[in-house]
């Protein structure tokens, strides 16, 4: 279909491109940028004025439950939260049921995904079977079947050895790996952050150590065998330390940070909120400054919504009972928008870090408005402003510290492939 | 002093007087708090007799509980003698609806099965709600409803009444 | 900058500062805390009477809702319940109710439907006791009373009242005093609470006295002074409370042994001899005596450990007496 997105503020970060005009997609690739395709006759045309219109955004985490944990979310109603947020693009962890250590399911993940039509999908693998972190998982299969990267989501790997073969391992194929800090030990039986309000709320501590000698082995191994490591999800400020060192000596790592670890911090757990029982736990506002500080001067690469849809019942437990996660697909942007006005981090700088960044790290298609590029596209309005409620939450997952606040930035329109996925209904 | 109320240590002579032929001379005096308590203390000291002095607080016994809750400042109900098969004169300041009345007789079977109870108050006011009269009574007045009267006691320890919107 | 948690009013209080749950001692102002003790004065004295029970808590359904075992503390709340008149019914609900998968809301909500008018409960998990407080005011249940009988290791607020209704009874003012904790603090609701108790009342000097493994993070920055070695803490102290040590903390590497354990922090005479010449002991019990407390201490001149039980009944009815009035 031959599209014009019309008088919106392109703002392309790839390309450092910031300019009022119209887009034109054909098929499903971007046609123009600015001028009029020659004999160009749109057949849709989407009014973007007042809009920024934008890479679709890349999010490097979003549980979309399939297979195993249907009760929770499922493909659909995931997807269409992801587009609804203006994620064009995400990465699901291997922690689904059984967890993505078979080619078969891998396929089955990605043939649902496409046949729904909604954002691409990439999968990313199992690093060892069954994520029990003692035997390798098929990566070579495994990436012919569709995985961008091997983790072991949040599932613990506490044999080093094993950990510096699946390294070299998957080093010697240049596949991506992508690992979580903690420190299982450090952290075993604890909840939530070791400060101040763990102590008063009598919450079983998870210490700062727990993430930065994780940290530190990871990026001893790094060092050592010169694989390239993604860090999924830093918490700490101490850690952030550690990662710019790590940058600084030239180590190949990359990192990202969970939106809701921008914003939110041990305090923002009240009177024993389970919908503020995150992993990595929130940690003091020092830790949350030292992010949001890491997010601005490129130290971490890329912020991700981190989306776990959790059913009610897993969370209407106490705190420590209660399943660890946030619903973020729809809230990526808006909190994302929230931190670059707070911090006054340019616009482009700020959309960078859910687009280009994270492509980047996918190691998919570049994120950009380049014409012959795919139209990947979000159109959103910067200002509009909404109320975070249940009925207005696509996921199935309604489990987010922010329900019940405004939140600024909202999704007009959604375009994956040159396909119009999503459009904001008027009413709403 | 308010014009229509009458002198407390008037009432209190009268009522003495009236106790003085009447009361068993081993009868306990127990006062309800706070006015009924210091009644009851200076009744001890007027009228002859071994007259163990008790004092009750009929909080934790009120009717309006459920609608008011527990009264601030509850004090040490403390009877020390024994209750059953006693002569107990109780003793409060004014009698109005009963109420205070009927929960201090409850209290009191709580601790024993008194004897014989009398029942003394300094100011009758009228108003009962409740089917109890005194058997000694100092004086009588008629208030209005929106109004109470309240006993108060100085350093010497006079004491003295007073009236106040309700 | 950001951040979603609603500050403000505990929830246990009402909106003109009355106690409508009691879940913490946190966030109580010190009259809420004063009214509660002036209260339970005059209930200590129905223990001596011939029928010890008032009429207060007639016909109200106080439901015992016990998700961790405790024979003591269910005891002295179901006496201290009838001793208001009130009906009680203990619900014991161990690893088997839970194992059948109905959740706490909803059993919760089962026996509203029975008439409860207030649960006393107890659960292993910290906070699980404002879930419970929250769900009912949330479903507009807010006549519903709360009070927690221990909680995870966050708060035994019935106890650190006790606590300190003990310490004012035999001390007077608080203001004036010396007052150490000693044991496991990490894991212990009573020392939350009777620190937060305390600092509120505004005790001249807390101290905790513990190994390193045993202390929370940031402990300071509940107003306490910490202390490693036993005999420095207790120079001078006028109250002395010891903790209960549970023999899981030597299987978690937090401790090597009970006898090292009562070398370096059981309290014996020669050290009592350290505090104040008319310092008080104290201990919620039940005592390990040999391992926080050699019986010389426990069953001597200065321990106060029995009266703490007849108190912790009286300050139980004041609580269940206060929390079940009416909201103003």
């Amino acid at each position: 279909m031959k599209i014009e997105i019309a008088n919106g503020r392109l703002i392309d970060p790839a390309r450092g491109l910031d300019v009022t005009a119209s887009l034109y997609v054909d098929g499903a690739a971007i046609a123009s940028v600015g001028a009029v395709p020659r004999g160009f006759r749109a057949e849709r045309k989407l009014d973007a004025a007042g809009c920024i219109v934008c890479p679709g955004f890349v999010d490097l985490s979003a549980r979309l439950r399939e297979p195993g944990l249907e009760h929770k979310a499922t493909l659909e109603s995931e997807l269409a939260a992801a587009v609804a947020g203006g994620v064009t693009t995400l990465a699901c962890p291997p922690d689904t049921d059984p967890p993505l250590d078979e080619p078969g399911l891998v396929q089955m993940l990605k043939h649902r995904a496409r046949s729904l039509a909604l954002a691409h999908v990439f999968p990313v693998g199992a690093l060892t079977a069954g994520l029990r972190g003692e035997a390798l998982a098929e990566m070579s299969e495994l990436a012919e079947a569709g995985c961008v990267a091997f983790s072991q989501a949040d599932a613990p790997l506490t044999d080093t050895q094993v950990l510096l073969r699946a390294l070299q391992y998957a080093g010697t194929f240049g596949h991506r790996v992508w690992l979580r800090p903690q420190h299982w030990y450090l952290a075993r039986g604890g909840v939530a952050h070791d400060g101040e309000v763990a102590t008063r709320l009598g919450l079983p501590p998870i210490p700062v150590s727990a993430e930065t000698i994780a940290l530190a082995t990871i990026l001893a191994l790094v060092r050592e065998t010169g694989v390239p490591v993604h860090l999924c999800r830093l918490s700490s400020a101490a850690g952030v330390a550690m990662l710019r060192g790590a940058k600084a000596a030239g180590l190949p790592v990359t990192a990202d940070v969970g939106v809701h670890h921008l914003h939110l911090s041990d305090v923002d757990i009240g009177w024993f909120d389970p919908l503020a029982n995150l992993t990595p736990p929130l940690r003091d506002t020092t830790d949350r400054n030292a992010l949001r500080d890491a997010l601005a001067d490129g130290t971490l690469d890329a912020v991700c919504s981190d989306h776990a849809p959790v059913d009610d019942d897993a969370k209407q437990i106490p705190f420590g009972e209660a399943e660890t996660g946030a619903t973020g697909l729809e809230l990526l942007l808006p909190l994302t928008l929230q931190w670059a006005t707070e911090d006054r981090v340019p616009l482009a700088a700020a959309l960078a870090r859910i687009t280009s960044k994270p492509a980047a790290i996918l190691g998919g298609p570049a994120a950009t408005l380049d014409p012959g590029s795919p139209a990947d596209l979000c159109v959103f309005d910067p200002e509009a402003r909404w109320m975070v409620r249940r009925e207005v939450l696509r996921s199935q997952g309604k489990n987010t510290p922010f329900l019940g606040h405004e939140v600024t930035g909202a999704v007009r329109a959604t375009v994956v492939g040159g396909v119009v996925v999503y459009e904001r209904r008027q009413e709403e | 002093m308010d014009a229509g109320v009458p002198d407390a240590e008037r009432a209190l002579e009268a009522l003495a007087a009236r106790m003085r032929p009447a009361v068993a001379h081993d009868a306990a005096f127990v006062g309800i708090y706070s006015g009924g308590a210091w009644i009851a203390e200076r009744l001890a000291a007027m009228i002859p007799g071994t007259h163990p002095l008790g004092f009750i607080d009929v909080s934790f016994y009120r009717d309006d509980y459920a609608r008011a809750g527990l009264k601030p400042n509850v004090k040490r109900t403390a009877l020390p003698f024994e209750v059953g098969g006693a002569s107990i004169v109780l003793i409060d300041d004014v009698l109005y609806t009963g109420r205070s009345v009927r929960a201090a007789i409850n209290e009191l079977f709580d601790f024993g099965r008194p004897g014989r109870i009398e029942l003394a108050v300094l100011i009758d006011r009228g108003g009962r709600e409740l089917p109890y009269e005194p058997t000694y009574c100092g004086a009588r007045v008629a208030v209005a409803r929106n109004l109470s009267i309240a006993l108060s006691r100085d350093a010497q320890g006079r004491l003295s009444l007073g009236v106040e919107p309700a | 900058m950001s951040g979603v948690a609603s500050t403000g009013r505990s929830p246990q209080l009402g909106r003109n500062g009355e106690l409508l749950n009691l879940l913490s001692l946190e966030g109580l102002p010190a009259e809420v805390i004063t009214h509660i003790l002036d209260t339970a004065e005059p209930f200590v004295s129905i223990a001596e009477r011939e029928v010890k029970k008032v009429p207060l808590l007639r016909g109200k359904g106080v439901f015992n809702l016990f998700f961790e075992n405790s024979t003591r503390t269910r005891t002295t709340f179901e006496i201290a319940a009838k001793r208001l008149s009130a009906d009680v019914i203990n619900l014991n609900i161990g690893v088997s109710s839970a194992s059948k998968g109905e959740s706490l809301l909803d059993t919760v909500d089962n026996l509203c439907a029975m008439n409860a008018d207030l649960f006393v409960v107890r659960h292993a998990q910290s906070g699980a006791p404002h879930l419970i407080a929250s769900h009912l005011a949330a479903t507009g249940r807010s006549d519903i009373h709360v009070v927690n009988a221990g909680d995870g290791r966050h708060s035994h607020p019935t106890q650190g009242l006790l606590d300190l209704y003990t310490i004012r009874h035999y001390k007077k003012d608080f203001r004036t005093l010396t007052v150490a904790i000693v044991g496991d603090i990490l894991h212990s609701r009573v020392a939350r609470s009777l620190i937060h108790g305390l600092t509120t009342m505004g005790v001249a000097d807390l101290r905790v006295i513990a190994p390193r493994t045993l202390l929370p993070g940031r402990v300071e920055a509940l107003g306490v002074h910490v202390h490693h070695d036993m005999r420095e803490g207790l120079r001078g102290c006028d109250v002395v409370v010891m903790l209960r040590l549970q023999s899981e903390r030597m299987k978690g590497a937090l401790l090597p042994s009970a006898g090292e354990y009562f070398k370096n922090y059981g309290l014996t005479p020669g050290k009592l001899a350290l505090a104040a010449p008319d310092a008080i002991v104290m201990h919620p019990g039940p005592m390990n005596r040999g391992v926080e407390i050699d019986s010389a201490v426990a069953d001597g001149a200065r321990s106060v450990i029995l009266p703490q039980v007849t108190f912790g009944i009286a300050v139980r009815m004041a609580v269940l007496s206060i929390v079940a009035g009416p909201v103003a």
